[in-house]
């Protein structure tokens, strides 16, 4: 054997196993989150968990329901803010605007994705919590100002993926809709986003994982009170905001109940994750299909 | 009802799209404006070099932008080779099989994590367990896992884009794979491969989550890697939310803007250059 090829060898070794990196990583976090968290949810049973409406850590009741519903409340409100909003754009920009218009508003758009979570936080906090609560009533920190601040926060991840989806498809389909006389609408509402319905299903659901695991922002709109919300000016905690707002003195057992929250919010994400990953690869069939 | 006309009915629609594009973009933009114009003001070259004083209330943000200057790096040090590591192996040293297949499920799966989740694993292993406390290690390590997926999935694409004629021109001559990788391949995918790490840089700068709990909020100028310190999102979010001082936060906040949409803009450049390269 030469030295080269002994080199080969060794860089392949050490490359495989950087290749392993992200599903050790993966694997790591998995087991970290379970071992801290499930144990006490056996113990005190998981139905208290997952039904129990008192969260009074102090006492010993870590009932999470009132967390679950407030992320699944925040989460459908963003989307249905946000989607209708984020669908338009998509269908604007690759339909009916210029090509110009489009090379200059995608790039603005996709460049809001990358503005921190705490900023669009603290812009709900200063311009829409005073305007809740003067127009609408109610503290301000609410239900429905999360979800409008988290509407806006998933808007880059939809728009950008549904127009990669609507792009992908083959010219032919537009082509031949508007060679059989279909105006642009027609065509878009027939032919073009039913065909692109599992990318756009895609961007979607990344876009509630987004909205699901948001921490920071919600945590300084929503009001963080642990109790089922009766209206959308009420206000809310999240799963997210649990963890985090207590972690910092958490002990014992108050801690071990953080970390069970953390495990159902880690399978919530799982969850979304696969039926996403599922969705675009039925996408990549179709196509070769 | 009687249908609507289908030509009135796609104006309409236009009208409708056109005006929810707008509102969108109106949207996103008076965010950044609304930060911008409160907080340009404030910004002096005494606030990006000065020590804060009173938990923030007065003074500059230096010991902030350290902090997030030396917690991305760290990052990068760990996530860039393991990274790009993962790219090369799938690109270059293997074929579609289901160990690739289990390697990119990993990939997607962990990019999907929210940072809190990112900040409670930080957390428990390094702080805790490994002993690192709060500091720039422990941070440093939770944010490379975080930005781990953004560069395996950009580089990997970067690597893809390399036209095989390269590759078959390199292994004529006589070349090794890895001579090839290393002289040919990397080369050629480097832009690519930088935007991905430079938007790992604007998640990383952006994160709050994963850092408060990792890196802690001390306000002191780092002095090695086991010191704790507050980046400039952790400290924007304190002066917000403890109401310490507006015009302070204001001023944090444009940097943090100013410093992503800069990062943003450069990738956007690097990655148009690098797709006319090879279209």
């Amino acid at each position: 054997m030469t030295s080269l090829d002994r080199r080969e060898s060794l860089v392949r070794a050490v490359l495989l196993l950087a290749a392993f990196s992200a599903v050790s990583v993966l694997a790591v976090i998995t087991v970290f989150i379970f071992v801290e968290g499930t144990p006490i949810m056996f113990r005190r049973g998981v139905g208290q968990f997952l039904f129990g409406q008192d969260w009074f850590p102090g006492e010993g009741r870590f009932g999470l329901l009132p967390m679950i519903i407030g992320s699944v409340q925040v989460t459908l409100g963003a989307l249905l803010i946000g989607v209708p909003f984020a669908l338009a754009c998509a269908v604007f920009l690759t339909e009916f605007s210029s090509p110009r218009l489009r090379r200059i508003l995608k790039p603005v758009i996709e460049l809001l994705a990358g503005i921190p979570s705490v900023v669009y936080g603290f812009i709900g906090v200063i311009v829409l919590v005073p305007f809740i609560r003067d127009n609408l009533g109610g503290p301000g920190f609410s239900v429905l100002t999360a979800s409008i601040v988290l509407g806006i926060m998933i808007l880059p991840t939809v728009i950008s993926i549904s127009i990669d989806a609507l792009q992908a498809l083959p010219p032919s389909y537009r082509e031949g809709a508007l060679a059989m006389g279909a105006t642009r609408w027609q065509t878009v509402r027939m032919v073009l986003l039913p065909s692109a319905r599992s990318g756009i299903v895609a961007s979607i659901i990344l876009g509630m994982g987004r909205a699901v695991g948001e921490t920071m922002a919600v945590i300084m709109i929503a009001g963080n009170a642990a109790s089922i919300p009766r209206s959308p000016l009420e206000p809310v905690r999240t799963l997210t905001s649990n963890i985090a707002l207590e972690m910092s003195y958490a002990s014992g057992e108050h801690r071990e109940a953080l970390f069970a929250t953390g495990v159902i919010l880690f399978i919530i994400i799982m969850v979304l994750n696969t039926v996403a990953n599922l969705s675009s690869s039925r996408r990549g069939r179709e196509r070769k299909g | 009802m009687r249908r609507l006309d289908p030509r009135l009915e796609q104006r309409l629609v236009k009208v409708l799209l056109w005006a929810m594009t707008l509102a969108t973009v109106f949207v996103l933009l008076y965010i950044v404006l609304f930060i911008l114009l409160r907080g340009l003001p404030v910004l002096s070259v005494s606030f990006l070099t000065e020590n804060p004083h009173d938990m923030g209330k007065s003074g500059g943000i230096f010991p902030t932008i350290v902090g997030t200057l030396a917690l991305t790096a760290m990052a990068l040090l760990v996530a860039v080779p393991l990274g790009v590591g993962t790219a090369v192996y799938l690109t270059e040293y293997t074929w579609e099989n289901r160990l690739t297949r289990v390697i990119r499920f990993g990939a997607d799966c962990l990019a999907g994590i929210p940072s809190i989740i990112f900040g409670l694993f930080g957390f428990i292993l390094f702080v805790l367990k490994l002993g690192f406390g709060w500091s720039i290690l422990s941070g440093g390590l939770t944010l490379a896992f975080m930005v781990l997926p953004t560069i395996i999935r950009t580089s990997e694409e970067a690597l893809r884009s390399v036209p095989r004629s390269y590759r078959e021109v390199s292994t004529s001559l006589g070349s090794t794979k890895w001579q090839m990788v290393t002289r040919v391949v990397l080369p050629s995918a480097l832009p690519g491969i930088v935007t991905g790490v430079i938007l790992s840089v604007g998640r990383s700068i952006g994160e709050t989550a994963a850092v408060i709990f990792t890196a802690g909020s001390s306000l002191r100028l780092p002095t090695s890697l086991f010191s704790s310190s507050r980046t400039m999102s952790v400290h924007f979010y304190i002066l917000a939310r403890e109401g310490i001082s507006m015009p302070n936060a204001y001023g944090t906040a444009a940097v943090l803007v100013i410093a992503i949409l800069a990062v943003n803009i450069i990738t956007y450049r690097l990655m148009h250059r690098f797709i006319r390269k090879y279209s």
